[in-house]
């Protein structure tokens, strides 16, 4: 079950069990005798660094007065401020807080935060950056708060603090001990120790962390059916309504017929949302919504609308044609983002150019769970259930339409059914706010999928052109590359046709290659649908583009592709961007350089483990081949060596080796899980996942022309190796960064299976 | 009044007997474990057992399943130990979790009917669930591991 704190402000959802948590505690009776740990201060076991962390909206908060409350019976309560939607943050984060405290697991409680920064710190979920940033914070609440129970304890019994012991729930004495409930209020009621002054556990006591033995904390309501997603809460009186939008941005009803929605029995009313274009964030699409008692009636009552639609400005986009201009674009000049040496030059004296396009329909991320969410409006207050990865921007834009401060609204986050930054924009949180303040009644937002697929903020559709010039050695000498796609930016502000740096820093200008002349341009493509962030972002393109390349180059110079990859990168060094010629606004995912530089060091690293796992340059029978990839993103590092086997031209993957090095491993099967899926998301990518339009609409609707990888066909076998590290190699990002390389492995195993080089993805599940 | 039995009790539902058994399911009945995900029959978000079998409860209206025993993951065991669910958690399958209990609804069936399948009867036994977050390999060995115990 999902708790929340203090949820007091409107009839509580039965679904929830719901507690107060009392900071009050009182002397318990049982205590056991607890081995000493560790004793003395050790603030030198816990070296901090610098993250974007602190540059985010809100910051970091490492307050343990917002994070922990013991009740008296010792239970730890701990606030989970990130959104859950499978990456297991909800259950990390928490976990490092405990083992740093010296909780016992099995008698912690976990509290979901409500949308609140200014209480929590950042809770944005994207970006890969939960661990990233929160890791830090969170051990630094843990190693507080047993230092508290340490200092409550000496005090109680007369005795110097660093002679106290803290183990496992208990703390002792020589004879004397007692439980966390026991000391909790005279222990929560000290300051708040400074870092120098906390003694943290050395790695090497480490009960939880790095472990992977924590089993998420969710999994036995996900395997009972009690786990609470954002359609699962009812508030008495609750209405559910579903929303007619128009099937082209920015378009409008001319004509409706809301009198046989109405006569559909159950339909209750039929409102029409207001309308919105981009550039217009997250704000809903407007439309018609029909709400009804229940979700089969507003489905019923949507059908019965029969609405006539007028297209708008983009109902001329076609991605047929937008492709092809796309793909001329990159054959022009583009804006110059990064200029290295002489590109000019290189490519006059080159012995030979090597030239290549790849190209990338737009994706719908489509979250198991559709978007949902329900909002009760109740005139100078509003309070929200939703499956949100940003739970405080969904906040404040659902405050905004319905004119309210966002002082009186309060987001709970419930479970998220998937999210892959599809559920960063909250369009769906606005509409169930803004139909709740129609109607007056709690009102629940229900998403088909149908229009899940029509009105997603979509991964952008791309163009890559890249070119080698070689010496005659066969040596690249010169590298070209223009990037062409309409921007997430145009999202927010008009549109430029130009992508932001944001999107250029990730796998475009920060290409890793020791190359000598190097030019990164970008050619202009106007958005005409929303444009979004999926997960991995623009390095999905990039990362199937390059990868391909390589493929494609080591096949052209007689060589395997591990030696490509290898001779491309070049002896290990830490990149100077300056030197290299990377912009100024150079963006390394919101962290300082200098502490999560590019180690190329670590791409031959990861690249290595990959292909020596799957024995790559072994012999293998007809019909299968061996693709490899390599990707930084997320300031991590993933390599993929993929096995392809080809049966009667159905492509499948009997075997993949991923390693991933994202520096300290916190959570290790966890991020086993994540990069399994992103294997599985990469299949997707590489033979599914195409949203094309015609006349401005979407053309997909549903899993029978939108379909996923399944049981049938996914990578078998998928190996995770992930490079070891002590607590101080800073962590990175997990979510994403696996999903990238996996298209372009895939593709060269493809070519190397049967000689096929196929350049679009997706590229069908049959070649 | 329309009488499903779900779980073993019967459940006055008010209902459109056109309605699908899955909106009867969570928005009627109020059990929430079934979940919608595609409404056509090809995600198996929503499967529940009627009779025993897996059906995609989206596929079935409520006149269809008055007369019939209709399970759901609420229901499967009465203290959610079923050695399927068990299994779940032993190999750690869910990420986000929104399909698994459509994944386990269909698995307890595969092994009510076939108590020990083959690798290709389970891969296209569990052909019709979708997960998105991409849990199949471990969805897989959960199903042989309640299978066979291994």
């Amino acid at each position: 079950m999902l708790k929340y704190l203090d949820q007091i402000h409107t009839p509580i959802a039965k679904t929830l069990s719901v507690q107060k948590v009392s900071r009050r505690a009182f002397l318990g009776t049982s205590a056991a005798f607890a081995v000493a740990v560790f004793a003395a201060p050790r603030a030198d076991a816990f070296p901090t660094w610098e993250t974007g962390g602190t540059a985010m909206p809100n910051g970091l908060v490492d307050d343990p007065m917002v994070f922990v409350s013991i009740d008296e019976d010792g239970t730890v309560n701990l606030v989970a401020h990130r959104s859950e939607m499978g990456t297991g943050s909800r259950t990390t984060l928490p976990m490092i807080m405990a083992d740093e405290m010296e909780a016992d697991w099995a008698r912690v409680n976990i509290i979901q935060a409500e949308g609140d920064e200014p209480k929590y710190g950042n809770q944005n979920t994207d970006g890969s950056r939960s661990l990233r940033h929160h890791i830090q914070a969170a051990r630094k609440i843990g190693g507080s708060v047993r230092t508290m129970l340490a200092q409550a304890a000496a005090a109680e019994w007369g005795v110097p603090v660093d002679q106290v012991v803290v183990s496992n729930h208990m703390v002792s004495h020589g004879s004397k001990s007692l439980g966390f409930g026991d000391l909790a209020a005279k222990a929560m009621a000290l300051p708040v120790p400074a870092h120098e002054d906390i003694a943290y556990k050395p790695e090497d006591a480490f009960r939880y962390i790095g472990k992977g033995e924590v089993q998420i904390t969710d999994l036995r309501d996900i395997t009972t059916g009690e786990a609470v997603y954002g359609a699962d809460v009812t508030l008495p009186g609750m209405k559910v309504a579903t929303v007619a939008r128009p099937p082209v941005v920015g378009g409008k009803a001319i004509s409706f017929d809301a009198d046989a929605a109405m006569a559909v029995p159950g339909v209750v009313a039929v409102h029409e949302l207001p309308y919105s274009i981009p550039p217009a964030g997250f704000a809903p699409l407007g439309g018609i919504a029909v709400v009804a008692d229940n979700t089969y009636a507003a489905i019923q009552g949507r059908d019965a609308l029969k609405v006539t639609w007028e297209g708008g400005p983009h109902a001329g986009y076609n991605t047929e044609t937008f492709m092809a201009d796309m793909v001329a674009e990159t054959e022009k000049p583009g804006v110059v983002l990064r200029e290295q040496g002489d590109p000019d030059a290189a490519f006059a004296k080159a012995a030979k150019v090597f030239t290549r396009t790849y190209t990338q329909d737009h994706m719908a991320h489509i979250p198991m769970e559709p978007p949902a969410a329900l909002a009760n409006f109740t005139g100078n207050a509003m309070e929200i259930w939703a499956p949100v990865q940003s739970p405080y921007q969904a906040r404040q834009d659902a405050a905004k339409a319905v004119g309210l401060d966002e002082a009186n609204v309060r987001v709970n986050v419930t479970l998220l059914g998937g999210g892959f930054g599809r559920k960063s924009k909250a369009d769906y949180v606005t509409e169930a706010a803004l139909l709740s303040q129609a109607v007056k009644a709690p009102v629940r937002v229900q998403w088909t999928r149908e229009d899940d697929i029509h009105h997603s903020f979509y991964h952008t559709a791309s163009a890559e052109r890249i070119e080698a010039a070689l010496d005659d050695a066969g040596k690249v000498i010169g590298w070209r590359h223009n990037s062409v796609a309409p921007s997430i930016l145009s999202t927010f502000a008009p549109d430029g046709g130009n992508q932001f740096f944001i999107e250029t820093g990730m796998g475009h200008v920060d290409l890793p290659f020791d190359i000598p002349n190097v030019r990164m341009d970008n050619g202009k493509a106007l958005a005409h649908t929303r444009i979004g962030w999926f997960r991995a972002v623009s390095n999905v393109p990039r990362a199937w583009a390059i990868g391909s390349f390589v493929g494609e180059l080591a096949h052209d110079q007689g060589k395997d592709q591990r030696t490509m990859w290898l001779d491309l990168i070049g002896t290990p060094r830490t990149v100077d961007p300056v030197a290299e010629g990377y912009p100024e606004n150079f963006w390394d995912y919101g962290e300082p350089y200098a502490e999560f530089p590019i180690r190329t060091g670590k791409l031959i690293n990861v690249l290595n483990m990959a292909a020596d796992g799957i024995g790559y340059g072994k012999s293998l029978p007809d019909w299968e081949g061996i693709g490899l990839a390599v990707h930084r993103s997320f300031v991590s590092y993933v390599a993929v060596a993929a096995r392809v086997k080809i049966i009667n031209g159905k492509v499948t993957v009997p075997e993949m080796h991923m390693a991933i090095d994202c520096g300290y491993a916190a959570n290790p099967e966890r991020i086993e899980s994540q990069l399994q899926g992103a294997a599985v998301m990469g299949m997707t990518v590489a033979q599914h996942s195409g949203i094309t339009f015609k006349d401005g609409a979407v053309e997909q609707s549903n899993f029978y022309d939108y379909d996923v990888a399944r049981s049938t066909n996914y990578p078998n076998n998928v190996h995770v190796h992930i490079v070891p590290y002590g607590f101080d190699e800073h962590p990175t990002g997990v979510g994403e960064p696996g999903l990238p390389p996996v298209s372009p492995a895939i593709a060269n195993a493809i070519f190397e299976a049967q000689g096929k080089r196929l350049r679009h993805i997706p590229m069908g599940e049959t070649i | 009044m329309t009488k499903l039995n779900i779980n073993g009790t019967d459940i006055d539902v008010a209902a459109d007997g056109d309605m699908p058994l899955l909106w009867a399911v969570r928005d009627i009945a109020g059990m929430t474990g079934t979940k919608y995900g595609c409404g056509v029959g090809l995600c198996g978000a929503c499967t529940v057992h009627v009779d025993g079998v897996a059906k995609r409860s989206c596929q079935m209206t409520v006149k269809e399943a008055m007369g019939t025993s209709v399970t759901t993951i609420e229901g499967l065991d009465q203290n959610g130990e079923h050695r399927v669910q068990q299994a779940w958690r032993d190999l750690n399958v869910p990420q986000c979790g929104f399909c698994q209990s459509g994944q386990i609804m269909q698995a307890a069936s595969l092994l009510a009917e076939n108590p020990k399948p083959t690798d290709d009867e389970i891969l296209e036994a569990m052909s019709g669930n979708v997960c998105r977050c991409g849990c199949y390999q471990r969805i897989v060995a959960a199903v042989r591991l309640a299978s066979t115990g291994s």
